[in-house]
């Protein structure tokens, strides 16, 4: 009887919506994004407060984005696996093993081949790190999805077998990074775009904004849908691109002290005029990679059959089987990509010391989940937002680098943090159930 | 070949749309669904009654793939079918609105309507517009009154999402549709739409099992019912050849009255 129908024919059976009448319904703003970036904000700037105004300055703020991008990148993977109601212990681990098999191979392997600073050298070590990052998760969902052991089993085990692999790749020894390209991507003076190029890709993210919001505007239209005001629209461009542009002021803020400038400009063959060089560092390599990571995982999510279908899961395991799904694949895909993304954080991480150790990473499973949770994910599984846990991650990262400042020993710290993760999720439990 | 063929009147002599022979699954032992035979031909309703645990639904899930069955055959349209999973039941078009009515608590109804069938770009992206659209015009015609098209069915109310449920098995042309309990969690008005609704899909051709616990339901809705006791099949009738009282003694008792055509689970 229903022929399924996909023309685009005006729908007569919904008129459209009565205007919306609140400011923030018209621009379909999530209002708990909204309080997180609030949050974000008060704690800076408290911090700034508490430690005479050295928190908000355009080298801390630069500092705390490069701090942040490993454990952002792999809280991206942990919102899916929240999410389809399983959970992953084993990314710390994984990062340092995946940090210890990518030292061992460059070094081992690579450079005898290719020679040193070879472009080849990077891309292979990536790929054979993502490799095995994705291999190991992919074990992990075997194990979980087609044997049925719990998650929480599996990735705890998983902690303890990666930790002891990641001693067993080099009997203990701390591998140094060799290839500069390499490098790159732990972020600091080499590892930043300089002014120029941030500038670049503000324009390319603010044009992004710009053509994402106008695609959508006309999808809906091709079908007759209610459409947001102009004015939303032109709002929610015009806060957009600010962001970035506020970004990109602050990043080209943070200049290379004199020596570095100097060193530099003697590199580059640059006339170093008499009242001093002011060179920018610019956006970080790993924050770009982070960003380049939030935003694939983002468009995953959102727009890809397997994210729908993850999100399905995490709603009703049985309504999505009973729909077709296979959640077993599905499971075995989420644990894998997790794997690989921890070897992202990897990449980053190794890359800004300099060196793989095999105690890398420990402890990061903690912070990943709890940047995930501070960023909305629900532990009952079937509601997340990537962006919301990457601004988590940066909230996590935004108190520990606070405290550091301000002087506070290790082990405050320590309390700080865990009460602080309690406080979070009590507050969007309370959200939860007052606003649903 | 089939014993209940014979009952069937002359307007469904043609090739049964289903025909489930000496369907057995057990769990853990005990025999759940014990040797039980039906069928169902083009636009006719059959009535599937039975107490709670007399494997009405269990049976129904053999045949939406959900469970397999350990011994028996299942025919569609006169083919031997193998339907080792929902994906496989769905090729063959049949669809289920389960009890539970199945749905993602988290997404919205276009999600839940085009669940594991998604609508997708040329760019390999799912086509929500176009899935938003679709879901516009299946939900105009059941539940004109639906706006949350945008909102997680979390948020509906037990008849809309019950009409969610209903829109996603009759979306993609069924020619078969199982009903669980279609009406457990409606008020007196939904539920006579659920009954207009039947009575529209049969005219269309559309075979119908409807599966209840509840005789007053489906006794008005159904060409036949048949009636399982205890995983094995009381017997199957003709609803013009039976009255009420005697279906109650077949649920209840599991005494075959002289217009039924007796199974193996008839009480002697």
């Amino acid at each position: 009887m229903t022929e399924t129908t996909t023309a685009a024919t005006p729908v007569p059976s919904s008129p459209p919506q009565t205007a919306p009448t609140s400011f923030i319904r018209a621009l379909e703003i999530d209002v708990r994004f909204l309080g997180m970036i609030g949050a974000l904000a008060a704690i800076w700037i408290v911090f700034d407060i508490l430690a005479d105004g050295t928190f908000l300055t355009p080298r801390n703020l630069w500092n705390l984005s490069v701090q942040s991008s490993s454990i952002a990148v792999m809280s991206t993977g942990m919102v899916l696996i929240i999410v389809m109601r399983h959970i992953d212990l084993s990314v710390g681990s994984i990062l340092g093993v995946t940090g210890m098999i990518m030292a061992v191979f460059q070094v081992s392997y690579l450079l005898p081949t290719f020679g040193f600073n070879h472009p080849a050298v990077m891309a292979l070590t990536l790929v054979a790190g993502i490799a095995a990052g994705a291999a190991i998760g992919a074990l992990h969902g075997f194990v979980i999805a087609y044997l049925g052991v719990p998650a929480f089993i599996v990735t705890l085990g998983g902690l303890l077998v990666w930790r002891g692999a990641a001693w067993a790749v080099a009997e203990g020894k701390t591998i140094p990074l060799v290839d500069d390209n390499f490098k790159l991507l732990g972020g600091g003076a080499d590892g930043s775009i300089g002014a120029t190029w941030s500038w670049v890709v503000a324009v390319i993210a603010c044009l992004a904004i710009a053509f994402a919001t106008v695609q959508a505007r006309r999808q809906r239209q091709r079908f007759h849908f209610p459409l947001k005001p102009v004015w939303a629209e032109v709002t929610t461009i015009t806060f957009g691109c600010l962001a970035v542009i506020g970004a990109t002021l602050v990043v080209n803020a943070y200049t290379l002290p004199a020596v570095l400038a100097r060193r530099y400009a003697e590199a580059a063959g640059i006339e170093v005029p008499p009242e001093g060089l002011s060179v920018s560092f610019g956006f970080a390599v790993p924050v770009l990679v982070a960003l380049a990571v939030g935003i694939i995982m983002t468009f995953v999510t959102n727009r890809t059959r397997f994210g729908r279908y993850v999100f399905a899961i995490g709603g009703n395991p049985e309504a999505a089987e009973l729909a077709g799904i296979n959640t077993k694949r599905v499971t075995l895909a989420v644990f894998a990509l997790m794997g690989a993304l921890a070897a992202i954080g990897a990449a980053i991480s190794t890359a800004r010391l300099n060196s793989a150790t095999n105690a890398q990473g420990t402890l990061d499973e903690l912070y990943v989940i709890a940047a995930a949770v501070i960023g909305g994910t629900s532990l009952a599984g079937g509601s997340g937002t990537i962006a919301g846990a990457m601004i988590g991650a940066l909230v996590m990262q935004s108190l520990q680098s606070g405290m550091v400042l301000m002087r506070v020993d290790t082990p405050y710290q320590n309390i700080v943090v865990g009460i602080v993760l309690v406080f979070a999720v009590w507050i969007d439990t309370v959200y939860r159930k007052r606003f649903k | 070949m089939n014993s209940l063929a014979t009952t069937a009147p002359a307007a469904r002599t043609g090739t049964p749309l289903v025909e489930m022979r000496d369907i057995a699954i057990s769990f853990g032992g005990i025999r759940a669904v014990d040797n039980v035979s039906v069928d169902l031909y083009p636009g006719e309703v059959v009535g599937l009654l039975g107490h709670n645990g007399a494997g009405k639904s269990t049976l129904i899930k053999i045949l939406a793939g959900a469970y397999r069955q350990d011994s028996g055959e299942i025919r569609i349209g006169g083919q031997k079918a193998e339907i080792a999973n929902p994906r496989d039941a769905k090729r063959l078009g049949i669809e289920t609105i389960y009890q539970t009515l199945a749905l993602a608590d988290n997404v919205d109804a276009a999600a839940n309507l085009f669940l594991g069938r998604e609508l997708m770009t040329p760019w390999g992206t799912l086509d929500d517009v176009a899935m938003e659209a679709a879901t516009r015009e299946v939900m105009g015609r059941l539940n004109p009154n639906f706006r949350k098209f945008k909102e997680p069915v979390r948020g509906l109310s037990g008849g809309q999402r019950q009409s969610v449920a209903i829109a996603r098995a009759i979306h993609f042309n069924a020619k078969i549709l199982i009903m669980d309990e279609p009406t457990a969690a409606l008020g007196p008005q939904e539920t006579a739409q659920v009954g207009e609704l039947i009575k529209q899909l049969k005219a269309e051709g559309i075979g119908i099992f409807l599966i209840s616990h509840d005789i007053h339901d489906v006794f008005d809705l159904a060409d036949r019912v048949s009636v399982m006791k205890n995983g094995k099949l009381v017997g199957s009738a003709r609803t013009s050849d039976v009255t009420k009282d005697e279906v109650l003694g077949m649920i209840i008792l599991g005494k075959c009255p002289p217009g039924a055509t007796p199974g193996p689970g008839a009480s002697l």
